[in-house]
């Protein structure tokens, strides 16, 4: 046990060195590290929605079918490309922070924020429209109970468990919408400081790992979209 | 005992991470690791007192046959709170929060744990959990048992079982950034030297519970979340009328709840691992089989939740299976206690307070693990399954291997922590009657669950009253065993003895240090070139960056 | 209620309390004996190792591969004994076997309903005779509740909006506790009762005594036509506008959508509740829903009377009735998907 320690020597260090790290690479590793972590819990916590859906879908698969066509393709087509089209402003906005192009960072992330903000006016749109049409599940509203009758049921499917489906696609689709406004707040954020000079080739952490959360919810509308809105398209058109 | 000294001892004055600042704010604004973990040990302190008087009316009430102490209703929330409080926010939290926020850091060489602002923020993120759920129990109750079952917790209870779950909602959080951060600070911020299989068989463990804490608690969130939007919506999630299915519920409760059991013991484990080598001076024998299994326990842990339930109308071939996978979980643990055991043989013991403590979590860990084989054993788990035969079970596991490793712990890093000794004799006589309340608490409800005494139950037919007047007497014997250490560690806080920076002479990265450290914890930082507890005399464990012609008080 | 010559175990009065009793001395054996083992060799050891000088340092032992591998095989062995007993008595007794006499059960919050399929009714109690198989369905009005009789090491949950079931064959006349063992709210230590196992004569007289109440099959046939299921399926069950009853249970059926099931009392129930769910090939998806109009009593008592009618043009004998090969486990109102396998396929 000759040699135990090595005194800790105090140069000049980068501003963004936080005091209990030793250098800017372990800071950055650190960090990049506990967002996947976090990325896996979401995993985790979506997964609990997943699983129930993969359970009533299986039970009542017509039910499922016939919610899922009355709900707006063009709607959430677009939000899908909306979102699709932010990942890669976000993308953009990581690049430019790594090759400390200030304005571009701005430029980008506004973008995405912009998009981001499109993507849940879309969806306030939507459920708007399930309000109108009273398909909110439960006694939520109790003024305006669930009521089916708006929807075309395919043949065989009993009116009494499509509110089933409406639960599941708001629990998911709100779940994500929280999740989604949670990460504009963040970019708003990063935006803040890009646009004062704070991120460059040496730092650039917060962006990345602002990148990495932005795709993950991204990922997550890419699942809900096929098993939400395109479930029963073959069956209404006799394919 | 004092024959080798090779500094100065350091007098009160030092600088270290409690006196470096007073004042309110410095210990609420804190990031300092060593800080936070104080801020739990007392909020934790606090709830773990709340469950045990809600234990204290349940044995009061189970004296005699009759419902005679408490109305029904109040008795069912007594123990659904007992529950709550105890799972949630005493054992879940309790050693990673406390003695792993203090202590990773410190024994991987490290100046705070990866993300110190969310360790604060996990700490506020606790209490706000805890403040609504006190709140529930204040403003009326919950009165669903810990475990929440749909459909009497969606539609029929008339309790607050929406605030409860959402106190533990939030608090979860709580327990998944602790788990983030300590993976993170694992992975990245081990000192030079420091490699993986050097590392103290604690931070193995806190790595496997912080894996299970990440992965698990998402899913007790969302259901919890499920089963709050279904009381107040009354969508039929869970409602058979409305087509849903009550059976739903209990896979993702227990999906969680499940793995939840080894986070509350995986750390104990890791502190016995501490305490047996330390106080025998030896090496833990088949090193990387501990550290091993530990991980082993957090991934199969998963794969077990179908055992809580054989009875609840799960396929045949599911409950095989599970049963299996249960079977299959034990070994690893087995594989533990063996090599403690073993670990032991040609050793060097001293019968300090915190070994005596690893040395009961071995025999109550026994008995409460080979308990579970009769549950993992399918037709037997049928008869016994909802009896206090299960009851018994988890609390040898929960009181007699997470407790007692938690307050083995508690002492053996006393001194680092509060840079006082705790009174020996005192540590030594409550460990003793805290180990004999327990026994004949629990001991009795075994053979009460095989005769058929159900669990939640406050009125019983008079056969069983034996056993349970048993058990009464035993928890007061160990409610006074657990009060004496209360109050002789806060004692200590302040006229104990005066603590060395290695009080037990041990290698330990977190003993190269002062009792208690500074706040950025060593004076330089270390370069790890020895094993794990490879024991060495006292003069080649000094202080780490101490030079001995500047020891000087401050 | 204990053994006389074993203290600390229940009296065993059906055919397999001794069997999980056997397992359980196993059990209770091999615990003793490693916790007597591993205690002693602690003692042994913290003695015989105790510190002798201050600062002294042991060689340290790294560890043995040999050693590790017994001690994680044998276990292994031993847990897999375990498994595989307390598996074969399970696998054994999850079978309801195919001539049970069956007894109908509901619980509700906080008493327990009986009723036998000669019509006596019982609350909070069931008489039984020794030497039958006895077979129980049970559902429950309200939340989850669990029918559990120590004495005969059995039990199972009881839910609401579908059928479990467990079968038992008594041994041994005497009075017996049920207790309610999952927990349902207030009165949950309250929803207790007796099982009373008596002589087969004894039995006998017992029921008679109670012949006063219609069977179940009786009350069904009356509902059956207050309810106006007559109008589509005809007074015998022949059919009409709606499908033949007679002879249904345990036959095959054949669904609009193309799959096959096996008529049992959860399709039944399922078929009353929520019609549309499953509509036999050949009819129009025009039978009103009754639920909420039915009590689960009602239910089965309808499902009863169905039971009992006998079909002209039924090729399937009473072997290949339901009862012949469920499991203990639920019945659900989906089974019918299930047609191709014997016993019915469950939740995950």
């Amino acid at each position: 046990m000759a040699e135990t320690h090595v005194a800790i020597e105090h140069t000049a260090s980068h501003p963004a060195l936080q005091h209990h790290f030793e250098n800017m690479e372990q800071q950055r590793e650190a960090g990049a590290l506990g967002m996947w972590v976090f990325l896996v819990t979401e995993i985790m916590f979506f997964g609990g929605m997943f699983l129930a859906y993969t359970l009533y879908r299986t039970l009542y698969p017509l039910e499922f079918a016939s919610a899922s066509n009355h709900l707006s393709l063009p709607l959430g087509a677009v939000n899908t490309g909306v979102l699709i089209f932010s990942s890669f402003t976000m993308a953009l906005a990581v690049y430019s922070a790594q090759t400390g192009k200030r304005r571009a960072q701005i430029f980008c992330l506004g973008l995405t924020i912009l998009l981001g903000l499109t993507f849940l006016g879309i969806k306030a749109i939507e459920y708007y429209d399930k309000y109108r049409d009273k398909l909110i599940p439960g006694r939520l509203f109790p003024s305006r109970p669930f009521d089916p009758q708006g929807i075309h049921l395919l043949p065989g499917a009993n009116p009494r468990h499509v509110e089933m489906f409406y639960w599941i696609y708001f629990a998911m689709t709100g779940m994500h919408a929280i999740h989604m406004i949670i990460g504009v707040g963040v970019l708003s954020v990063i935006t803040y400081f890009a646009a004062r000079g704070r991120y460059g080739p040496e730092y650039h952490n917060p962006v990345e790992i602002s990148g990495l959360y932005w795709h993950f919810v991204d990922i997550i509308w890419i699942f809900l979209f096929p098993l939400l809105y395109l479930l029963g398209r073959h069956l209404e058109h006799g394919g | 005992m004092k024959a080798f000294e090779t500094f100065e001892t350091p007098t009160a004055a030092h600088v270290n991470y409690i006196n470096a600042q007073y004042g309110l704010k410095s210990w609420l604004l804190t990031r300092d690791h060593k800080r936070i973990a104080l801020l739990y040990l007392g909020s934790i302190s606090f709830f773990f007192f709340i469950g045990g008087l809600y234990a204290m009316f349940i044995r009061l009430e189970l004296l005699t046959p009759q419902g005679d102490l408490l109305a029904s209703t109040t008795y069912n929330k007594v123990f659904t709170q007992h529950g709550i409080i105890m799972i949630f926010f005493f054992l879940i939290p309790s050693i990673p929060a406390t003695l792993g926020n203090f202590l990773v850091p410190l024994m991987i060489g490290a100046k705070d744990l990866a993300f110190p602002r969310i360790n604060l923020l996990s700490w506020y993120i606790y209490m706000l959990g805890g403040v609504i759920t006190i709140y529930a129990l204040l403003a009326g109750g919950v009165d669903t048992g810990w475990t929440f079952y749909a459909p009497y917790s969606t539609t029929f209870s008339n309790s607050y079982v929406i605030a409860a779950g959402l106190g533990i909602f939030i608090s979860g959080f709580s327990s998944i950034l602790t788990g983030l951060n300590f993976i993170v600070t694992i992975h990245t911020m081990r000192a030079p030297g420091m490699t993986w299989f050097r590392l103290p068989l604690f931070i193995w463990a806190h790595y496997a519970t912080s894996l299970v804490m990440v992965l698990g608690t998402p899913v007790v969130a969302i259901t919890i979340l499920l089963l709050a939007f279904e009381r107040l919506a009354h969508v039929g999630i869970f409602d058979p009328a409305a087509g849903g299915d009550p059976i739903l519920f209990q896979h993702l409760f227990w999906f969680y709840s499940h793995p939840a059991v080894y986070i509350m013991v995986l750390p104990s484990m890791g502190v016995v691992s501490e305490l047996i080598a330390n106080f025998s001076r030896k090496n833990i024998f088949g090193y990387s089989f501990v550290a091993f299994s530990s991980l082993a326990i957090a991934v199969f842990g998963f794969l077990v939740w179908g055992h809580h339930l054989f009875v609840a109308g799960q396929s045949v071939y599911a409950g095989m299976i599970f049963s299996f996978l249960s079977y299959a979980v034990a070994i690893p643990s087995a594989i533990k206690v063996f090599n403690w055991t073993a670990t032991l043989y040609k050793a060097s013991i001293s019968y300090d307070t915190p070994m005596l403590y690893a040395l009961g979590f071995i025999g109550l860990f026994t008995i409460g693990g080979m308990t579970g084989l009769f549950l993992a054993a399918l037709a037997v788990d049928v008869h016994v399954s909802d009896t206090y035969f299960v009851v018994a079970h988890f609390h040898y596991i929960m009181v007699g291997g997470a407790l007692f490793g938690y307050l083995g712990g508690l002492h053996y890093w006393w001194p680092k922590i509060a840079g006082r000794m705790y009174p020996e004799g005192w540590g030594r006589f409550s460990a003793l009657v805290i180990f004999v309340g327990f026994n004949l608490t629990f001991l009795p409800q075994f053979v009460a669950g095989y005769l058929g005494m159900p669990r939640r139950y406050h009125a019983y037919p008079p056969e069983f009253q034996v056993f349970n007047v048993l058990s009464s007497a035993g928890a007061s014997i160990l409610g006074v065993g657990l009060l004496i250490p209360m109050i002789y560690l806060v004692w200590s806080m302040r006229y104990g003895k005066r603590a060395e920076p290695n009080p037990w002479h041990l290698p330990g990265l977190e003993w190269r240090t002062a009792s208690p450290p500074p706040t950025e914890n060593f004076l330089a930082t270390p370069i790890v070139t020895w094993e794990a507890y490879e024991f060495a005399p006292p003069e080649e464990m000094e202080v780490i960056g101490k030079m001995k012609e500047e020891a000087k008080p401050v | 209620m204990q053994t006389s010559w074993i203290p600390f175990i229940p009296e065993g009065a059906s055919t397999v309390s001794g069997k999980v009793d056997a397992l359980y001395f196993y059990l209770s054996g091999v615990t003793v004996f490693f916790t007597l083992l591993i205690s002693g060799v602690l003692t042994f050891f913290v003695i015989k190792y105790r510190r002798r000088m201050p600062f002294e340092i042991p060689r340290p032992i790294a560890g043995s591969h040999k050693l590790e591998t017994i001690w994680s095989v044998i276990p292994f062995m031993i847990a897999m004994s375990m498994f595989a007993w307390g598996a074969q008595i399970y696998f054994q007794n999850a079978r309801s076997p195919k001539n049970a006499n069956e007894i109908f059960v509901v619980g509700k919050q906080w008493m327990w309903k009986i009723q036998h399929s000669t019509g006596q009714r019982e609350i909070n109690e069931l008489h039984v005779p020794i030497g039958r198989k006895i077979k129980l369905i049970m559902t429950s009005e309200d939340t989850i509740h669990d029918f559990f009789i120590p004495a005969f090491r059995i039990k199972a949950d009881v839910l609401p909006g579908r059928y479990t079931t467990q079968w038992f064959e008594a041994t041994k006349p005497g009075t017996y506790h049920l207790f309610c063992a999952e927990y349902c709210g207030m009165n949950h230590s309250g929803m207790i009762g007796s099982v009373i196992v008596m002589q087969p004569t004894d039995f006998d007289n017992w029921l008679s005594g109670n012949s006063s109440q219609q069977s179940p099959a009786v009350a069904g046939q009356q509902l059956f036509q207050s309810l106006g299921c007559v109008s589509c399926h005809g007074a015998n069950g022949e059919g009409g506008r709606g499908p033949e009853l007679a002879g249904l249970f345990g036959r095959k059926v054949f669904l609009t959508n193309g799959q096959t099931l096996i008529a049992d009392e959860g399709y039944i129930r399922e078929s009353i509740e929520n019609p549309q769910a499953k509509i036999v090939n050949g009819f129009n998806p025009i039978m009103p829903t009754f639920q909420g109009q039915v009590t689960p009593e009602q239910l089965i008592q309808i499902i009863s009377f169905i039971k009992s009618l006998q079909g002209f043009k039924s090729a399937i004998s009473n072997n290949d009735a339901g009862s012949c090969c469920e499991s203990r486990a639920i019945d659900r109102g989906t089974t019918g998907r299930a047609a191709e396998f014997e016993i019915v396929q469950q939740e995950l």
